[in-house]
């Protein structure tokens, strides 16, 4: 991974009337990454994908892509950047060969690499069946394609896919994440959706939004790495006392669960696994079940974005 | 890049059976009109000539009848990409605001000149047996050139104003309608600033054969205006709320 940065975005912030959609978002992306975008329905996801491709202009910030400035110097910054809004923006009553003949022309690749361009982008994309056909005749799925070839056919540094697996079956979901993963290794990849394990599958980085705020925005592997060595769930058949437990060393928290499980979170780095092993066996505690807690992404997914939403809620309910 | 830009609206515009209908109805009437012209004069040839008899009447016609062509061509420019949400990709190319409107403009001008040019041919025929004055032919010529102009960047700009295109063809036929109309006070308080605006008052000299620097201004002023306009307005769109 190179510390090139493509994607440099400082504080911006957008407003729709009185609504805040963006509220002072910070990142930056590295050549060769592939960072997924998530966050439920109305959190800023498409506004802020909007604000770095330049269809919206920020309230405040700046954004720099591939070291130029968006506001200062649009033509080139536009020019670094590949866009599949949420809605593939295609001309329906134009073939899928002349579609992408414009799109390439759009983005200024000269004239002799226009056929090459649209070739290879057809290629990754597996339209070369569909070349001919009209693109309003094209199923969903295909429509989705051509969106996706579109956004790649300038090799650009920079890819911005907005729920690029939208309408596409299991077979057809599977190759466009290898094409993703493949886009990763040369370009930068923002990449929004709804489906978690597509982030977990595809991402090196990932990003939650709510409420306009970035509220995560962490590595994969830190993640998981963070998240698996947090948390133990043991169960015992003759259950020893919280205050026992607790006295383990490394262990911070015990917590119940259902059917007689116990949840023990403690510090990174002091694994009380084998201590607990030892104490079961000497004091016949009877452990039939000792595994690493895993916490999904769905659950940080839930914590981080309905945490805020209870906080609200509580004050709101102290102030009336 | 415009004419990227321009080449696609224009192959857009082409694939639709709207602007072939169009072309061949328009080609109909004005194929009428130039025949009963001829055959008036051949009956009772004026001392002006076969120009004169035959032009002006023609290309006053085609005026007329861009009032009413001009809105419904132009509604669907950004209204429909609106619509189907394909502006984005306009957009996020590496193309300035400015390129687009243009391009866009250009196409349409372009299509609307392929219907000038048919439209000439009719009296370039008549070389085959007579003279004709070209002088007033290539003033007509420019003076239609340029009403076109100024009609395509007010119907571009009402295009770009609405998700709708019926709504934009209203509108912009209702702003060309109204540009007309400011000459009617004249015809109580005599010419005046306000008749002066007007767009009828810039046509007349050059289906006399004259073209006049005032006339060439005011169209050129009222295109650059709503192209200007057009432009303004899609930038307000990536800023406003």
């Amino acid at each position: 991974m190179s510390e090139t940065i493509l994607i440099d975005v400082q504080g911006i912030s957008r407003y729709f009337g009185h609504l805040c959609a963006v509220d002072n978002v910070s990142f930056r992306v590295h050549k060769g990454e592939v960072v997924g975008f998530l966050g439920p329905n109305g959190a800023g996801k498409t506004t802020t994908m909007n604000i770095i491709t330049g269809n919206l202009a920020p309230g405040a910030g700046s954004i720099a892509i591939a070291g130029h400035d968006l506001l200062d110097d649009p033509k080139a910054a536009k020019g670094a950047i590949g866009y599949l809004p949420e809605q593939p923006p295609l001309y329906r009553e134009l073939t899928v060969n002349e579609y992408l003949d414009f799109c390439a022309a759009l983005n200024r690749l000269p004239r002799n690499q226009q056929r090459s361009a649209r070739e290879a982008a057809k290629e990754k994309t597996g339209l070369t069946n569909v070349a001919n056909r009209l693109i309003g005749n094209l199923s969903k799925g295909y429509q989705q394609r051509v969106g996706i070839a579109q956004a790649i056919i300038h090799m650009p540094p920079v890819v911005i896919l907005d729920e690029p697996t939208a309408g596409l079956d299991p077979i057809q979901i599977r190759e466009i994440r290898l094409l993703i993963r493949e886009l990763g290794r040369e370009h930068s990849v923002i990449l929004s959706t709804h489906i978690l394990p597509e982030v977990q599958a595809t991402c090196d980085q990932v990003q939650i939004i709510n409420n306009g705020k970035l509220v995560l925005h962490d590595s994969i592997d830190g993640l998981e790495h963070h998240l698996q060595s947090a948390s133990l769930t043991v169960a015992f058949r003759n259950t020893p006392d919280t205050a026992i437990l607790q006295s383990i060393a490394g262990i911070k928290k015990v917590e119940q669960q259902l059917e007689g499980r116990l949840r023990l979170f403690y510090e990174p780095n002091q694994d009380p696994t084998d201590e607990i092993v030892n104490c079961s066996a000497e004091q016949q505690w009877g452990l039939y079940e000792l595994r690493p807690g895993r916490v999904s992404l769905e659950e940080i997914f839930l914590h981080l974005t309905t945490e805020e939403a209870e906080q609200e809620s509580r004050q709101e309910e102290s102030v009336t | 890049m415009i004419g990227t830009i321009a080449m696609r609206e224009l192959r857009s515009l082409f694939l639709s059976p709207l602007a072939w209908i169009v072309l061949a109805v328009m080609n109909l009437v004005f194929g009428i009109v130039f025949d009963i012209a001829i055959t008036a004069y051949m009956e009772d040839p004026l001392p002006d000539g076969a120009t004169a008899a035959i032009v002006p009447g023609l290309y006053e016609l085609a005026m007329v009848l861009l009032f009413f062509i001009v809105p419904l061509i132009s509604m669907r420019l950004f209204s429909e990409e609106r619509r189907n949400q394909s502006l984005a990709l306009l957009f996020s190319a590496p193309v300035s605001m400015t390129e687009i409107v243009l391009g866009k403009f250009l196409g349409m001008v372009v299509y609307l000149l392929i219907m000038v040019v048919i439209l000439t041919l009719m009296p370039l025929s008549l070389l085959l047996g007579t003279a004709l004055d070209m002088g007033l032919l290539f003033a007509n010529l420019i003076g239609l050139v340029m009403i076109l102009a100024s009609f395509t960047a007010i119907g571009l700009f009402m295009s770009t104003l609405t998700q709708l295109p019926a709504l934009a063809a209203i509108m912009s036929f209702g702003t060309l309608f109204l540009l007309w109309l400011l000459k009617l006070p004249a015809y109580w308080f005599g010419n005046n600033a306000i008749s002066y605006l007007s767009i009828a008052s810039h046509y007349e000299s050059s289906l006399k054969g004259v073209i006049n620097s005032a006339d060439v201004i005011y169209y050129i002023v009222i295109t650059t205006l709503f192209l200007a306009f057009s432009v303004r307005r899609l930038e307000a769109d990536r800023l406003g709320g």
